[in-house]
């Protein structure tokens, strides 16, 4: 036992590792602060780092031919600033602190923030660090002894927990001619809730004492008046043109918010409607009901969650939907 | 992805320096470019800086065509060819201009930078002085700044310049490095264009002394020589180049060279060793003082005691000489030499031939007539001018009798001709005559204004004696040197008077000096001799990589030591603390992760009640100086030693 932990100490440890790990990619993301140690960070030229060995061979092939001493020491000159160069570059990068950050929810289909938390406790800033996760990129310099909060925008394609991909952190500067870069994988996971669907239909109510639900069109064209948005009004509610006269943004509420109860019986959707159309559906009532003020209780296949109202019900009604398992 | 960072604006401080660089690069080039290039060049290189700075629209790609094409042809018809050395350069800043006028996006402006690189190599085609050292030195900063300023936008320009200040700083040692110690190898490595070494100044291989009626002399410095002892007088310093002995009337010429196979029979008097540095004069004279004895091992000796070297000197040589002044050379003649020392063009100068013979027929021998020749010369009151009046048809004659004003070659051109036609065999040789020593650092400096030009006479129990006629008529240009002999016509700073200004030049002519023995003059030879100085003997290429590896990997393990100094790892005693940990852990006891400080010893306390103690108080020690006010580093140390001695 001793010594198998040992050889997994030894394999930590080693190039070889990362080099096995970056191979067949069996990354797993990493919980708590990561921290970039000399073995994590690797280093190549970039394509124009390998232009500028070119551009050098040829100057050296220059000074030869015709003899010029100073052609020589511009040469060498320009090589010692390219072997330099991979020094600064790879300490632009190395010993950083890396940690999970926030991410809200959202919808499918929206962009998820994840926010990752570098720290920096060297006594220099770190300049142009790319953080690239697929399509997400986000660029950032850290100063010295400071904690910086980079956002990844990725695209939330499936409802449920969309844990963040291994994330590259990659460094140009300072010449641009040596790359160093890195892979993190912090341990953080966005909860996506199911898009809601746009068909234009009603929303079920139902009165919670019989448990019948009775559809009732209630019209989202009926106007009755304007009042301070909230975070979980619908955007399409806000009253733009109010608002920019106003100095808050005001959301439009409209009649028929009567104090109806509602509750979202996941069999009472058409039976041959398929399982993420039905979880759409049921999410775009959580919102309408929500946005406007009704009381509204979900039931699921094995999950029921009882009437009630506000921010919090409404995210809980929402993760229920995102969680979803048939 | 590529194309998002293609399309990326360029930031405009960076893309500015890059300009300025570019600016910088080429500005030397300017002295030898054609103009209508300077001026294109100037136009689009503003046109690029307004860009770079108010913004606006760059020109179209058609435009940059026409352009490119255009300049292909002008270049074509400047040189009348596109492959030579100066052609060659101007393509290359036409390139750099038009590139940066479509340089849109980082990838354009690494090629700039790069292209900047170039065109400064491409300066030390035609200067390799230290001013033009320290321009490129400023232009490769200016556009490594630039470089940084496009990977860190956001930065401003002092920041860049620090960076990139600091980076050739560091780069500097591994640049000595590889200079020193980078296997060199003695190019050219294939055939040089044809235009690679022009515009270099020396001695002619003709003389024409009725011709010239303004001699413009040069500054410029000849050679460099060290002796390794005393330094012989003024007077002594003639230093032989080329000899000439066919002669039209008009023009002297220097025959081709035949090289000395006998010994021959000459004696020679006291040695005087010296090192001469040459300058590249693109001929294969190698000059000497009077006589030379022995020569380097590459030279070769002509019959005219000249060493030649085999191929013409185009880049600052150094070798070895000695020289005596005191020599009897009976041995370099020929018969066929002394019948073209006697051979006169036939109908011109006949009052000089007419005083020829009279000396011939009154005098018992040739050493007489030599005598009373050079009576005649210091007799006859000669002026010396560096613009001396044109001369007709009887060259001779006119100087001799009528104008009487005249330099170096007026005077040797006429003795010589005096000689022959008295039957005494007689030739010039031209060289230089004086040279001045540097106090600065001893080193006498021989220039272009030192040419010189005298006579040798054959005499048969002497054999090849110097005459000089001009030290005869005007002993001040040899005892003082020519800023005596013609004040007015030297280069200002050859003149009397300002000390100040000579002092000052004399500093930097000892610079100058030893840039060019340890910079310019750094050749496979003076390699190998240092790195025999440093105890190598004959080192092979693959010692001298490996030497060059473990050295510049040394330097940048101090650099990366350096660099690394603010980077600050996990604290001493989180790795003390974690260090316990793994010992706990591989006994079975693992913290959890969940799990503080000290529950953790509170549990493990309960479980090995042996070493309780122990964990108690590395546990308290930790949380001291992980939690409480600053520590001091007694505690570490004393926590890092019992971690060191715990034992679960």
């Amino acid at each position: 036992m001793r010594s198998a932990v040992k050889l997994e100490r030894v394999l930590q440890y080693s190039q070889a590792y990362n080099f096995y790990q970056w191979v067949f990619k069996r990354h797993a993301p990493e919980p708590g602060v990561v921290f970039l140690t000399q073995r994590r960070v690797y280093i190549l030229p970039t394509r124009h780092g390998l232009s500028f060995g070119v551009v050098l061979i040829l100057m050296l092939t220059g000074s030869i031919n015709y003899n010029l001493s100073l052609g020589y020491v511009l040469t060498f000159l320009l090589a010692g600033l390219g072997i330099v160069s991979i020094l600064h570059t790879f300490r632009n990068l190395v010993h950083l602190y890396v940690s999970a950050g926030r991410v809200s929810p959202v919808f499918a289909g929206d962009l998820a923030h994840f926010q990752i938390v570098f720290e920096n406790r060297s006594d220099f800033e770190r300049y142009s660090l790319d953080l690239v996760c697929g399509a997400a990129r986000t660029r950032i310099d850290i100063p010295a002894h400071r904690h910086w909060t980079a956002e990844l925008a990725v695209k939330a394609e499936k409802r449920g927990w969309l844990q963040l991909a291994r994330v590259t952190v990659d460094t140009r500067f300072p010449l641009g001619v040596m790359r160093a870069w890195s892979y993190v994988q912090p341990d953080m996971r966005a909860l996506v809730y199911p898009r809601p669907d746009t068909a234009p239909l009603p929303v079920p109510e139902a009165d919670s004492d019989t448990g019948d639900a009775v559809s009732t069109s209630v019209g989202t064209d009926d106007f009755a008046g304007l009042r301070p948005y909230q975070p979980s009004d619908s955007p399409r509610h806000i009253a733009w043109k109010a608002s920019a006269r106003s100095e808050v943004l005001l959301t439009k509420f409209f009649a028929g918010r009567a104090s109806s109860e509602l509750c979202f019986d996941w069999d009472q959707l058409p039976p041959g409607m398929h399982v993420e159309a039905r979880l759409s559906r049921l999410a775009r009532w959580v919102m309408l009901a929500e946005e406007r003020g009704l009381r509204y209780g979900l039931k699921l296949s094995g999950t029921t969650i009882p009437l009630g109202e506000g921010f919090p019900h409404r995210e809980r009604c929402l993760r229920e939907l995102a969680l979803f398992h048939g | 992805m590529a194309d998002a960072k293609a399309t990326e604006a360029l930031p405009p401080p960076p893309l500015t320096l890059l300009v300025v660089g570019s600016a910088l690069a080429v500005g030397s080039h300017v002295q030898w470019l054609p103009i209508w290039f300077s001026v294109a060049a100037a136009t689009l290189l503003s046109w690029r800086a307004v860009v770079a700075v108010r913004g606006g629209s760059l020109p179209p790609r058609w435009l940059l065509v026409t352009l490119t094409l255009a300049t292909a042809v002008g270049v074509y018809l400047s040189y009348r060819t596109i492959m030579g050395r100066d052609a060659g350069v101007t393509l290359l800043v036409m390139l750099l201009f038009l590139k940066l006028l479509e340089t849109r996006a980082p990838r354009d402006a690494f090629v700039v930078a790069f292209l900047v690189y170039f065109v400064a190599l491409a300066n030390f085609f035609y200067s390799q002085s230290i001013p033009i050292a320290a321009l490129m030195l400023l232009t490769v900063t200016v556009a490594t700044t630039a470089l940084v300023g496009f990977s860190a936008p956001r930065r401003t320009v002092s920041e860049d310049l620090k960076t990139a200040g600091r980076m050739l700083a560091q780069a500097g040692p591994v640049m000595l490095l590889l200079f020193f110690l980078f296997p060199r190898v003695q190019g050219p490595l294939w055939g040089l264009p044809q235009d690679a070494y022009t515009g270099v100044t020396g001695l002619s291989e003709t003389m024409s002394p009725g011709t010239i009626s303004a001699l413009s002399l040069s500054d410029a410095i000849a050679f460099r020589v060290k002796f390794a002892a005393e330094t012989p007088p003024r007077n002594r310093l003639y230093w032989r180049g080329p000899v000439m002995t066919d002669f039209d009337g008009q023009t002297w010429r220097v025959g081709l060279p035949q090289l000395r196979r006998e010994a021959g029979n000459d004696a020679f008097g006291a040695p005087i060793d010296y090192e001469v540095t040459l300058e590249p004069h693109n001929r294969s004279w190698m000059f000497a003082l009077e006589m030379p004895m022995r020569i380097p091992q590459s030279a070769r000796m002509t019959r005219d005691y000249l060493p030649i070297s085999l191929t013409p000197i185009r880049t600052r040589i150094r070798y070895e000489m000695r020289s005596s002044p005191e020599f009897q050379a009976r041995g370099g003649a020929n018969p066929g030499d002394l019948a073209a020392a006697l051979r006169l063009p036939r109908g011109v100068d006949p009052r000089a031939r007419a005083l020829a013979l009279e000396w011939r027929e009154s005098l018992p021998d040739d050493a007489a007539i030599v005598q009373r020749a050079i009576d005649f010369y210091r007799s006859s009151r000669f002026e010396y001018t560096l613009e001396p009046p044109r001369l007709g048809e009887h060259s001779v004659d006119e100087f001799l009798f009528d104008t009487k004003q005249g330099f170096c070659e007026h005077f040797a051109s006429s003795f010589v001709f005096l000689m022959r036609a008295a039957g005494v065999p007689a030739r010039i040789v031209t060289g230089y005559q004086g040279g001045d020593t540097n106090p600065v650092d001893g080193y006498m400096v021989v220039r272009q204004a030192d040419a010189h030009a005298w006579a040798e006479v054959w005499l048969e129990s002497r054999g090849w004696v110097r005459v000089d006629p001009t030290a005869a008529a005007i002993p001040v240009r040899v005892e003082l040197g020519i800023t005596a002999a013609a004040p007015l016509g030297a280069p200002l700073l050859m003149r009397g008077g300002l000390d100040w200004l000579k002092g000052l030049r004399n500093n930097w002519d000892a610079l100058t000096n030893q840039w060019n023995q340890w910079v310019l003059g750094y050749n496979p030879d003076r390699q190998l001799e240092m790195l025999s100085r440093l105890g190598m003997k004959q080192p092979s290429w693959e010692t001298m990589t490996l030497m060059l590896f473990w050295s510049v990997g040394g330097v940048m393990l101090l650099v990366a030591l350096s660099l690394l100094r603010g980077i600050r790892r996990e604290d001493a005693v989180q790795r003390a603390w974690q260090r316990f940990c793994g010992k706990l852990a591989r006994a079975g006891l693992a913290r959890a992760s969940t799990e503080g400080p000290l529950d953790y010893a509170g549990r493990v306390s309960l479980r090995l009640p042996a070493s309780g103690t122990a964990v108690r108080a590395i546990t308290a020690l930790y949380v001291e100086q992980r939690y409480g006010p600053a520590a001091d580093g007694e505690s570490l140390a004393r926590l890092k030693r019992l971690v060191r001695d715990f034992a679960p």
